[in-house]
């Protein structure tokens, strides 16, 4: 194992930030027992104050897992001297087995506790807590997925050896290499563009749509999700063949590095935005049901939906940006 | 525009709340910092050695070869240059000569080498400035060395070089090939080991194996090897001052729990009263959120902006020896300020994540105080 600060912050932070979802579960799980909005007894207001806490709770929890996932990525940037053959974050996570897994669930991770805060928000607007009980069960959800990080993450660190050879993101995101990674490197540029770009527009339109008349939140909430998997696969397929200006490298994690300016920070914190917001539109149109929340909820949608589009044109911008800049022009 | 005028006077309040309590708050606030300017301290002190240690390595060749004789290091027969040269993507190879003297007067070992261009005449040396500074007396500017069959050589020194390089030569003696084969006993046709340098670094692995294949009693060390070893061992040293650093850190935790739980009865007049004139559980809440922020912030701004000063002004006095290595004739040299993202994020997951989570439940029980309650004391 290495002992690096980064790594020791790394496991210690998620460690803290598993014992406090476990502890907000508890404590969730506790409410739902004796939860009942009727009564008026001492024991439903006491149950009612602890909502504040577990609310607290998972804000908090969403800023540090975003700050856990930019430091992971960070570090096994960092570490990448390390291991012969890595020349990027692709290497080092490709050191051993956990590390692709633990990058996929702290993304998970960090989306779910967008959207839960999401849920929760909606619910603490209207006065009779409708939502309690769908939302303090998808925690179970969320606290077994962090727990799950955390125990991936502290593999992935104990299992590190320095002199293990590993692959560079040359080889991993390669046209030649078999697997999902390069399937996604040989999808045609050209065409993935277009694809990327309709549904961007699709989303737009179905999201001014939303802002106008406020209908049709739940196929933006598809359309975002839909997107957001297909930017990913076209910053590997095209988009980042235009920043490194060359026609062969697809590596999605090169982009953090200070040769192309940090941009893949900016890239991904817009796209995520847009994901998660737009995802969160979806999500809370099958909650309208209570009427408490029936009318709460459209205006709610708005604000997301606003966000959620912001999101993915910026990201977009930053996207197209070295397209028209550049003079590099693939063969397509 | 409404949510920010809102957060606005929060943070606004939240000062004056501050303000009013400075004493207790201010306490809090050194320990913190102090707590912050310890790690951060660690943190830039190894990132700036391993910085220093890249820079220093940057134009060393990139592959040298060692002879091993009986699992040891032995001196290299000069014949072998040829050899490497065969080989398809060296660009030079040289056989280098360098060694350590120990002199007795001022107790110390210097290390002596030959440079690739010797321009001084044979009784002449150059010295890093480390050595004029404790070889003790000279005569007429000259040094006294012993040759290694015992018959003593005055040799002058001249051209002190600068401080710049004193990282790497403060302890340093060059001279000509036949003085150093005068003193340290190394024979002609011999040399310590053979550096390389090749062309495309990328291809440096492949040519290490046919060094191997073709001169097998040899042992060739990459520079990427080399660079990466001085990476390991400065995350490695700075990780274990931090786990050594535990012990501070998790006192300071208590501390902070105990402070945020421990309520003066002023404190919570002030929120009983908040909520009696309207203000939600969330306000107070929002209220402590900003305290939070305010605190983290001035402390983690003083501990880093000290630790700063510490580390690339004072050459990290209180760490020095423990992260540096250790040695009577230790350069002095001060290093290149350099602070990332990176440190500052490490920073803030060792510091504020864990203050922040273990404020939050002394918080919210603060947070849903009944005003009747507090009013009726």
């Amino acid at each position: 194992m290495l002992l690096n600060p980064a790594i020791i912050a790394l496991i210690s932070g998620s460690l803290l930030v598993s014992i406090f979802a476990f502890y907000a579960l508890v404590t969730a799980l506790g409410i739902l027992r004796h939860w009942d909005i009727q009564s008026g007894s001492e024991r439903q207001l006491a149950l009612e104050r602890k909502t504040y806490l577990i609310s607290t709770i998972f804000s908090y929890l969403l800023g540090f897992e975003l700050f856990s996932l930019i430091l992971f990525i960070y570090n096994a940037q960092h570490m990448h001297d390390l291991f012969v053959g890595a020349m990027c974050a692709a290497g080092s996570l490709n050191v051993n087995n956990w590390g692709y897994i633990t990058l996929v669930f702290k993304i998970i991770t960090f989306v779910l506790c967008g959207v839960w805060l999401i849920v929760n928000h909606s619910d603490n607007r209207a006065h009779d807590y409708p939502l309690i009980r769908p939302k303090y069960k998808l925690l179970i959800l969320l606290t077994a997925m962090i727990g799950l990080e955390t125990i991936f993450q502290t593999c992935y660190f104990m299992g590190l050896e320095a002199d293990v050879m590993t692959s560079c993101c040359g080889t991993i995101f390669s046209e030649e290499t078999q697997g999902i990674t390069g399937d996604m490197a040989r999808l045609p540029p050209f065409r993935t563009m277009i694809v990327f770009y309709v549904a961007l527009i699709l989303t737009l339109r179905v999201g001014i749509d939303v802002l106008v008349t406020g209908r049709g939140p739940a196929v933006f909430g598809l359309l975002a999700g839909v997107t957001t998997v297909v930017s990913l696969v076209a910053v590997i397929s095209s988009i980042s063949l235009y920043y490194y200006e060359l026609p062969t490298h697809h590596c999605p994690f090169c982009l953090f590095q200070n040769d192309y300016h940090y941009i893949g920070y900016p890239l991904y914190i817009f796209l995520f935005l847009g994901g998660i917001t737009g995802m969160g539109t979806g999500a809370i149109e099958g909650l309208k049901g209570p009427a408490s929340l029936s009318r709460l909820i459209p205006a709610l949608q708005r604000r997301l939906c606003l966000f959620s589009m912001a999101g993915f044109l910026i990201f977009a911008l930053i996207a197209t940006y070295p397209m028209i800049f550049t003079d590099f022009v693939p063969d397509f | 525009m409404i949510w920010i005028e809102r957060q606005r006077a929060f943070l606004d309040f939240t000062l004056s709340s501050l303000w009013r309590r400075k004493v207790r708050n201010l306490s809090l606030l050194m320990i913190y910092a102090l707590i912050i300017f310890l790690l951060s301290s660690v943190i830039f002190f190894t990132h700036a050695l391993r910085k220093e240690a890249e820079s220093v390595l940057k134009d060393s060749p990139e592959m040298i070869v060692q002879r091993v004789v009986g699992g040891r290091h032995s001196l290299i027969p000069i014949s072998y240059v040829e050899k490497i040269d065969q080989i398809r993507g060296t660009s030079s190879v040289r056989p280098r000569l360098w060694g350590y003297y120990f002199h007795p007067a001022s107790k110390t070992n210097y290390t002596i080498m030959v440079p690739e261009e010797f321009s001084q005449p044979d009784d002449t040396v150059e010295t890093g400035a480390g050595v004029l500074r404790t070889w003790g007396p000279l005569w007429k500017g000259k040094l006294y060395f012993k040759t290694h069959d015992g018959e003593a050589i005055l040799l002058k020194a001249i051209n002190t070089m600068g401080d710049e390089t004193d990282l790497v030569s403060a302890d340093l003696i060059l001279m000509s090939e036949s003085t150093f084969r005068k003193i340290s006993g190394i024979p002609e046709g011999y040399a310590n080991d053979l550096s390389v340098n090749i062309r495309n670094e990328r291809e440096s692995q492949t040519i290490m194996m046919k060094t191997v294949k073709a001169l097998p009693d040899t042992r060739p060390i990459l520079k990427k090897e080399i660079i990466r070893t001085y990476i390991s061992l400065f995350d490695w040293r700075g990780g274990y001052v931090i786990v050594l650093l535990w012990g501070a850190l998790l006192a300071f935790f208590i501390f902070a729990w105990d402070k945020a739980t421990g309520l003066s009865a002023e404190e919570k007049t002030e929120i009983g009263i908040l909520k009696g004139i309207g203000w939600d559980t969330s306000d107070v809440l929002m209220m402590k959120f900003w305290e939070g922020v305010v605190i983290s912030l001035s402390a983690f701004f003083l501990g880093v902006i000290a630790a700063y000063v510490h580390v690339y002004f004072a050459s990290a006095t209180f760490f020095e020896h423990a992260l540096k290595g250790w040695s009577i004739l230790y350069p002095k040299f001060s290093l290149r300020p350099s602070v990332n993202p990176y440190q500052l994020a490490i920073l803030f997951f060792l510091t504020v994540v864990p203050y922040t989570l273990l404020t939050i439940v002394p918080t919210w029980k603060v947070a849903i105080t009944e005003p009747d309650l507090v009013m009726r004391h």
